[in-house]
């Protein structure tokens, strides 16, 4: 399979009145046609990482090192002139509230012709035509009324649509979603879902989508990355992860989801809570939770190890794959 | 934490007067239509916001109330509260009605409420301490007095008071702001607690230890729990009766391993069926019903659902169905497929008797 992202060694710091060490040493690649999913709880840098790759992050508070290659171009040495014809053709991003990513005051119409006229140079008649058959893909009944709706007029699940079609309206090779269905009612979170899967295979892209809900990335991803204040602290195929977690916070995660608890049974917790970013961690970030921990881990970075095809995570206790002879 | 430090005194808690058999709480045809302002000339428009909610709570049960946005359930919490005026119904906490036998003073006394924001919750020019003992002050206790209850609930939520009190509430996590809140509300020794979405906000590991936290002081206050949330794994975790509510009404309610097993309303299959899936081999594949849900404002005409069910018949438009039992344990569902003879081409055969 073809790398069509390839992050490695990736630092991003924010700095102002205080530093936030936000992401640190993240790996992560992308394969053709591949959704990966970066899964974790608030503050993990999960949004982090996926804004870096579109270099969305402030320029003047954010410090990013490491290297950041999309399709073999290096994303970190971009121009703004460059950036601006990578963005939306070749990766383009979705959001978790689509009332603040769409502009208020043009129609959704509007908003995906202007999107096609910029990127690929067509005419204002051509892009509407574009919009109305991107409103017909992701399913918004009565489209061409629809063109000329503005964003208020239309409901929560329909706006995501809407956001959908704009980000899609470029065919992009790259779709990276922030949480997309998090602010989404239940029975309209799993109709947005399959959209997604469909239009995945259809257009035939890779997508990044960030979660923090186990049970959204069982349902769209096929590999999962998980992380831990701003790193990766195990990666592998969906059901790898699900089942036999290594880690032990993502085995803790996995553990605390309520499906299936019985009642009046105690759900199993990790005790204390995520540590402040506020600097460079110099050893396992997971330790001071960590019911297994050991003496070593609060010496050094554990090393990520590969712990079979396609699958590492980040503990000492993380048994190495031996080559077999 | 765990021992009751003898010299911290509690609030005496209202009076438990109905006895074992009185429900807590009883509401019968609660509703609440707000008005919208249309254009110059257009015609007045009434979000219909709760409409003849009933239901009971009795003592020492958790009763869970499940339903997408703009179903009414946090406006049903804001109603039971009387945090805002009802149009009509009534509320009945343990046999007395307030206004009559009971005081309002009194009522919030004997029933409290965790909100969703943790933080918009809490005066953030108040100590954490401050804020917990500003209740039980109110209501006449000395300062020393409810500063040291403040401390004592604070270790009972599992905050050291030592590291806490005196911190304000931006300088705390959310997890730990929830806590705040909990603490605050058993500050006043409701029997009584309403959760409106009060775990919603937290990551999945806090959001666990909370849920123990709360199994943990209901046994030890004697609490009865009234449990909002669009959470239907929680729900079923903490709940032992459950309500749905569509549109302002109540389409099915009954214990939650009925509900959960044999749910008899579309509406309430459908939400089950939306859960997304456990088991990486067996994804959902269609979704179970498609679109929004409608807008609150001039609902639809007879069963609220009809317009997204996929076994509406004429009838279903025209009236809208009661809700009827099911079976002796309480299960109750408001569709015309489960009434007998309701005319329905899927209703069970009418029993003669």
């Amino acid at each position: 399979m073809t790398k069509l992202v390839e992050i490695s060694g990736l630092n991003i710091r924010f700095t102002g009145e205080r530093t936030v060490y936000a992401v640190n040493d993240l790996s992560l690649s992308l394969g053709d046609g591949e959704v990966l999913g970066l899964l974790g709880e608030s503050g993990s840098g999960k949004s982090v990482t996926l804004r870096a790759l579109m270099r969305l992050l402030p320029k003047k508070r954010t410090q990013i090192s490491g290297t950041v290659n999309v399709m073999g171009r290096d994303v970190l040495a971009m121009n703004d002139e460059q950036l601006s014809s990578f963005r939306g053709q070749t990766v383009s991003m979705i959001f978790q509230e689509p009332a603040l990513a769409l502009d208020p005051v043009y129609t959704i119409g509007a908003q995906i012709a202007e999107s096609v006229v910029r990127h690929e140079g067509k005419s204002f008649a051509e892009g509407r035509a574009r919009a109305l058959e991107m409103l017909e893909v992701v399913r918004i009944p009565s489209a061409k009324r629809r063109l000329d709706a503005y964003p208020h007029e239309m409901s929560g699940g329909m706006r995501q649509r809407a956001m959908i079609a704009l980000a899609l309206a470029c065919r992009p090779k790259i779709l990276l979603a922030d949480e997309p269905t998090t602010a989404l009612d239940a029975t309209v979170q799993i109709q947005i879902l399959l959209l997604l899967r469909e239009l995945q295979r259809e257009f035939g892209m890779s997508v990044i989508f960030v979660t923090h809900d186990i049970g959204v990335a069982i349902e769209i991803c096929d590999r999962v990355a998980v992380m831990y204040a701003g790193q990766i602290v195990e990666q592998g195929t969906l059901r790898d992860i699900v089942r036999t977690p290594v880690h032990p916070y993502a085995k803790g995660l996995l553990a605390s989801t309520i499906h299936g608890a019985k009642r009046g049974q105690r759900l199993e917790t990790i005790p204390g809570t995520p540590p402040s970013l506020g600097e460079r961690p110099h050893s396992c970030s997971f330790a001071p939770r960590c019911a297994v921990a050991q003496p070593r881990c609060l010496e050094q970075l554990p090393a990520n190890v590969e712990v079979g095809p396609g699958r590492a995570a980040r503990c000492v206790l993380a048994e190495p794959v031996t080559a077999l002879s | 934490m765990s021992e009751t430090n003898a010299s911290v005194a509690m609030l005496e808690p209202v009076e438990d007067r109905g006895g074992v058999a009185q429900p807590l709480l009883q509401v019968n045809g609660l509703t609440k239509h707000f008005p919208v302002r249309g254009g110059l000339f257009a015609a007045k428009r009434t979000v219909r916001a709760v409409d003849h909610v009933s239901f009971t709570v009795a003592k020492g049960e958790t009763v869970g109330i499940v339903g997408e946005s703009g179903c009414g359930k946090s406006t049903t919490a804001r109603l039971l509260m009387h945090l805002m005026p009802r149009d009509t119904g009534d509320i009945i906490y343990d046999g007395m009605s307030v206004g009559q036998s009971l005081s309002l003073r009194e009522l919030r006394r004997g029933m409290q409420m965790v909100f969703q924001d943790s933080y918009a919750s809490l005066n953030p020019r108040l100590t954490i301490e401050e804020s917990i003992a500003f209740g039980p002050k109110v209501h006449g206790m000395a300062d020393g007095a409810a500063r040291a209850l403040a401390r004592e609930l604070l270790g009972k939520v599992g905050l050291v008071p030592a590291n806490f009190a005196n911190r304000y509430p931006h300088e705390i996590s959310g997890g730990q702001r929830q806590r705040v809140n909990i603490a605050r509300a058993l500050a006043l020794s409701p029997r009584l607690v309403i959760l409106d979405e009060a775990v919603s906000a937290l990551d999945k590991s806090v959001e666990a230890q909370v849920l123990n936290l709360l199994a943990d002081l209901k046994r030890e206050f004697g609490l009865t729990y009234l449990f909002i949330s669009h959470d239907l794994n929680v729900v079923r975790y903490i709940s032992d009766r459950v309500l749905v509510m569509y549109l302002g009404e109540v389409v099915e309610l009954g214990p939650v391993d009925q509900v959960w097993d044999q749910p008899a309303h579309p509406y309430t299959r459908a939400l089950l069926a939306a859960m997304p899936s456990s088991d990486p081999d067996r994804r959902t594949e269609t979704p179970p019903i498609t679109g929004d849900p409608p807008n609150p404002i001039d609902p639809p005409s007879g069963c609220r659902f009809h317009t997204r069910c996929p076994f509406a018949e004429p009838l279903c438009a025209n009236a809208t169905p009661k809700l009827t039992a099911l079976d002796r344990m309480g299960h109750e569902a408001a569709c015309y497929m489960a009434i007998p003879g309701s005319g329905h081409s899927r209703a069970p055969k009418e029993e003669t008797v």
